[in-house]
C-alpha cells in the first residue's frame, strides 16, 4: 500500500497532518506485534544494558499477564499485532541542526521547532517516531549543570547509577498494562537533571513526532529537579492522520525535590487516529512546587491522569488542564493527587469543551492519606458542550482519611447559549468566530498560563476545531 | 425628491420560534440621522421588534420584509447586519469570561470593517470615549460583562456604540434599572452618537428620563404587538403626563 493510500485527508490540519513520506530504505522498522523476539530486538537496537534488558523482559511478562481496564473509553479499534513498536530512521542522533537528515528537518522546520529553541528556549530535544533525532542545550544551562539528553546516552555516562534507581520507580511496571507494554518496548525520550540550587530561567523543550504509520510511540521523560531547583519543562506532540489506529503510550517521571520547584507543560495534538494511553506521575519532597499545565487535543481516545504524590510536609501541586473533544473523541481526562505529608496543599482546575459529538470526561482522584494533617484540597471542573449532540461527564473521585481536611469541589457542566452567539455576532462576528470567542474565553484560564507561544498555538487549535465540522 | 430612507420595515410580522405571531404588520420608515422613540406598555412587543431588526435567529418574520440602507436584509444573519451598519444596545448584555472589553470591540471592529485598528490609536479613541461615559479605565481590561454592575453594562453598551460607528443605533431600554446619574451619562454617550457621528437611533423605552436632553423626531406607539399611533417629540410628553391607557383602548 503507498504512504497516499493509507493517508485521511482532513482539511484545515494542514499545519500538524502534512506527511512527509517517509523513503523506506531510510527508516529500520520492527515487525508488527509484541512477543518476546520483538522485546529482545528494541532491546539490541538501543545497546541496553544488561539489567535493561531484563527488565523489559518482566515488563512483557506483566503485560501479557494484565488486563486492559474495563471502566474507561473503548480501546477495541487497537490491535497490538498492527501496531510496530519501533521506527526509526538509520542516521543516529545529532547535536547539530544541520546534521539532521533533510526529510525529518523539513517535519520539525514546519512544526516551527527550531525557530522556538533560537527564541525562547534554553534546549530542545526533538523525537521522530522511536527515536530522539537531535538533542541540544545552551552552553549556558549546561555551565550550570544542568544535563538533558535522551537516557539511552546518559546511561553510558556516570549519571547511570542515577538512572537506574529512578527508572520506572515512579510508574512501575505494576501499576497496569499499558505502562508493562512501555517498560517492555520503551525508546527515546529525555533525561533531565537540575542540580541543587540551580533556576534555569528559560524552558527545556521536547517534542514528539509519530510520523510512521501503524507504529506506536513509548517514549521515556524522567526528570530530577535537585533540592532548591527550579524548572520549567515544555512537551509537544503531534502527527499526521493515517486510517490505521497509532498508540502512544509514554511515561513521564517527575522528582521534584525539597524546596524544588517544577512546571510541565503540555500541549497534545495527536492525530484523530491515535490511541493516547499516556500515563505521568510526579513525587513531591518537602515545600516542593509541582505545577501541570496541560492541553490535551488531539487523538481518538485518550486516557490521562497526571498524577502527583504530595511526599514532603508542605509540599503543593496545582493542575491547570483543558480538553478539547470533537467528532469521533473519547477524552477520559483529569487528575490524581495524593496527600501524604502535612499540611500539603493541591489544586485542580479543569475545564473540558466537547462539540460534534465528542465525548469528554473528567475524571479525577484526590486521596488525603491518615499521615497528611492540615491539608487542603480544592478541585474545580468546568465543561462547556457546543451542541446538543455531544457529551460531558464529571467522576470525581474522594478519599479523604483525616478530620482536618479542607477540601473543595466545585463542577459545572453547560451548553453554549444561542443568546450570548447573537449578542457577539450583533457586533459584526461571524457565527463560528463568535463561537471561538466563546471557547477561547472559556479556555482563557488554561492558554495564559502556557508561554505565549504555546498560548497562540493554543488559540489556533481552538480556531481549528471550532472552524473544521 | 425625499431623502432616502435608512431603514425600512414594511408590513413585518414576527413570531417566535415559529409560535404564534407577537408583531403584526409593522411598518417603520427612519431617514439617516433621524432619532425615533419607540414607547409602550409592558409586553407590547417592543423588544421583540429590537431583535428582530437585528437579526436574532429565535424570532421569526412570517410576513412582509426589513429594508437597510438600499438591500433587503430580512434574511441577513446578525453580522451581516451589524456590518451593514446596524447596532442593538441589549437589554440585558451577556457576560463572556476570558475576553476584555477592550480586545472584544476591537476584535468586532475588525470584523466589520475588515481592516486591523492600530494598537495606540485605538486605545487613544478608547479612552476618549470611556471619558464621554465617565467609566473607570480599568473597565477595559475586565472580562466583557462579567461582574460589571447593570449600570456599567449598559455604559459598556453605548461604548461599544460609539466606537463602532454603526448608521442606525438601537437601544433597548437601555436606560431602565440606572440611577438618575447613570440615566444622565449614558444619555451624554447618545447625544454624542446623535451630533458628533450623525447617527440614527431608535430608543426603545418605557421611561421618558433618558429623552430629555436628546432631540427627538418622531414618536411612535406600540400596543399589542401594533404600531397605532405616531406622533413628534410632544407626544413623549403627552405618554408621560397620561400614560398609554387612551392608546390601549384604541388597540382594542
Amino acid at each position: 500500500m503507498s504512504e497516499d493510500k493509507k493517508a485521511v485527508v482532513d482539511i484545515n490540519r494542514s499545519a500538524y497532518d502534512f506527511k512527509d513520506i517517509e523513503n523506506e530504505k531510510d527508516f529500520y522498522r520492527l515487525k508488527e506485534g509484541l512477543t518476546e523476539e520483538t522485546v529482545l530486538k528494541v532491546s539490541e537496537e538501543k545497546n541496553d544494558p544488561e539489567w535493561m534488558r531484563e527488565f523489559r523482559l518482566k515488563c512483557l511478562k506483566l503485560y501479557n499477564e494484565m488486563e486492559m481496564p474495563d471502566w474507561g473509553p473503548s480501546v477495541e479499534g487497537l490491535d497490538m499485532d498492527k501496531i510496530s513498536s519501533y521506527v526509526r530512521h538509520k542516521e543516529d542522533m545529532k547535536g547539530s541542526w544541520e546534521d539532521v537528515p533533510e526529510d525529518i528537518k523539513n517535519t520539525f522546520e514546519r512544526l516551527g521547532i527550531p525557530q522556538a529553541e533560537r527564541e525562547s528556549l534554553a534546549g530542545v530535544g526533538a523525537q521522530y517516531d522511536s527515536e530522539l533525532v537531535y538533542h541540544n542545550i545552551k552552553d549556558e544551562v549546561a555551565a550550570q549543570g544542568v544535563i538533558y539528553t535522551d537516557i539511552e546516552s546518559a546511561l553510558r555516562t556516570e549519571y547511570a547509577d542515577m538512572i537506574k534507581s529512578h527508572f520506572m520507580k515512579l510508574l512501575t511496571p505494576t501499576d497496569h498494562k499499558m505502562i508493562a507494554l512501555h517498560g517492555a518496548v520503551w525508546s527515546g525520550g529525555s533525561f533531565v537533571y537540575v542540580p541543587k540550587g540551580v533556576k534555569v530561567d528559560i524552558p527545556l523543550q521536547s517534542y514528539f513526532r509519530l510520523n510512521a504509520a501503524g507504529a506506536g510511540q513509548f517514549e521515556h521523560t524522567l526528570i530530577i529537579v535537585d533540592e532548591g531547583a527550579d524548572l520549567h519543562f515544555i512537551e509537544g506532540c503531534s502527527a499526521p492522520k493515517y486510517n490505521v489506529a497509532n498508540l502512544h503510550s509514554g511515561a513521564v517521571e517527575l522528582f521534584v525535590g525539597k524546596n524544588a520547584r517544577l512546571r510541565y507543560s503540555t500541549i497534545e495534538n495527536w492525530s484523530k487516529n491515535m490511541y493516547n494511553l499516556n500515563s505521568k506521575r510526579a513525587i513531591v519532597e518537602e515545600n516542593g512546587v509541582m505545577e501541570w499545565v496541560s492541553g490535551s487535543f488531539g487523538s481518538h481516545t485518550s486516557y490521562l491522569y497526571p498524577m502527583t504524590i504530595l511526599k514532603g510536609d508542605h509540599s503543593k501541586m496545582e493542575f491547570t488542564g483543558i480538553t478539547f473533544a470533537g467528532k469521533g473523541q473519547n477524552l477520559d481526562t483529569g487528575a490524581k493527587v495524593v496527600h501524604q505529608g502535612v499540611g500539603t496543599t493541591s489544586v485542580i482546575n479543569s475545564k473540558s469543551i466537547s462539540k460534534d459529538g465528542g465525548i469528554g470526561t473528567y475524571r479525577s482522584s484526590v486521596v488525603i492519606q491518615s499521615t497528611a494533617k492540615k491539608a487542603k484540597a480544592s478541585v474545580s471542573c468546568d465543561s462547556l458542550m457546543l451542541d446538543s449532540i455531544s457529551r460531558a461527564d464529571t467522576i470525581p473521585g474522594m478519599d479523604i482519611r483525616t478530620d482536618d481536611a479542607d477540601v473543595g469541589h466545585e463542577a459545572k457542566i453547560g451548553r453554549i447559549s444561542d443568546e450570548a452567539v447573537f449578542y457577539l455576532m450583533s457586533r459584526g462576528l461571524s457565527e463560528e468566530d463568535a463561537k471561538a470567542m466563546i471557547v477561547s474565553g472559556f479556555a482563557n484560564p488554561v492558554s495564559k498560563e502556557l508561554p505565549l507561544e504555546y498560548a497562540v498555538e493554543m488559540n489556533n487549535l481552538i480556531k481549528l476545531e471550532m472552524s473544521g465540522h | 425628491m425625499a431623502e432616502q430612507s435608512l431603514l425600512q420595515v414594511k408590513d413585518l410580522s414576527v413570531a417566535i420560534d415559529n409560535e404564534l405571531p407577537i408583531l403584526h404588520k409593522i411598518n417603520l420608515d427612519i431617514k439617516p440621522g433621524e432619532t425615533h422613540v419607540l414607547m409602550g406598555p409592558n409586553g407590547a412587543g417592543k423588544s421583540t421588534l429590537g431583535y428582530t431588526l437585528m437579526g436574532n435567529p429565535h424570532y421569526c418574520v412570517t410576513e412582509g420584509n426589513i429594508l437597510f440602507d438600499g438591500q433587503d436584509i430580512t434574511d441577513f444573519s446578525a453580522d451581516k447586519r451589524a456590518k451593514a451598519g446596524m447596532f442593538l444596545s441589549f437589554q440585558n448584555p451577556y457576560e463572556v469570561p476570558g475576553i476584555s472589553l477592550s480586545s472584544f470591540i476591537r476584535n468586532a471592529s475588525h470584523a466589520q470593517t475588515g481592516q486591523p485598528i492600530k494598537l495606540l490609536a485605538y486605545k487613544k479613541a478608547l479612552k476618549s470615549a470611556m471619558e464621554v461615559l465617565s467609566m473607570n479605565e480599568e473597565y477595559a481590561d475586565r472580562d466583557l460583562n462579567v461582574g460589571f454592575s447593570g449600570g456599567e453594562k449598559k455604559k459598556a453598551e453605548i461604548l461599544q456604540l460609539l466606537m463602532l460607528n454603526p448608521k442606525l443605533a438601537i437601544l433597548d431600554e437601555t436606560d431602565s434599572g440606572l440611577d438618575v446619574d447613570a440615566v444622565r451619562t449614558v444619555s451624554k454617550g447618545i447625544m454624542e452618537y446623535q451630533k458628533k457621528k450623525d447617527g440614527a437611533l431608535l430608543i426603545i423605552t418605557h421611561s421618558t428620563k433618558i429623552l430629555e436632553s436628546l432631540h427627538v423626531d418622531y414618536t411612535h406607539v406600540l400596543v399589542k404587538g401594533k404600531l397605532i399611533h405616531t406622533g413628534d417629540a410632544s407626544l413623549v410628553e403627552e405618554i408621560n403626563k397620561n400614560g398609554f391607557e387612551r392608546f390601549v383602548s384604541d388597540a382594542e
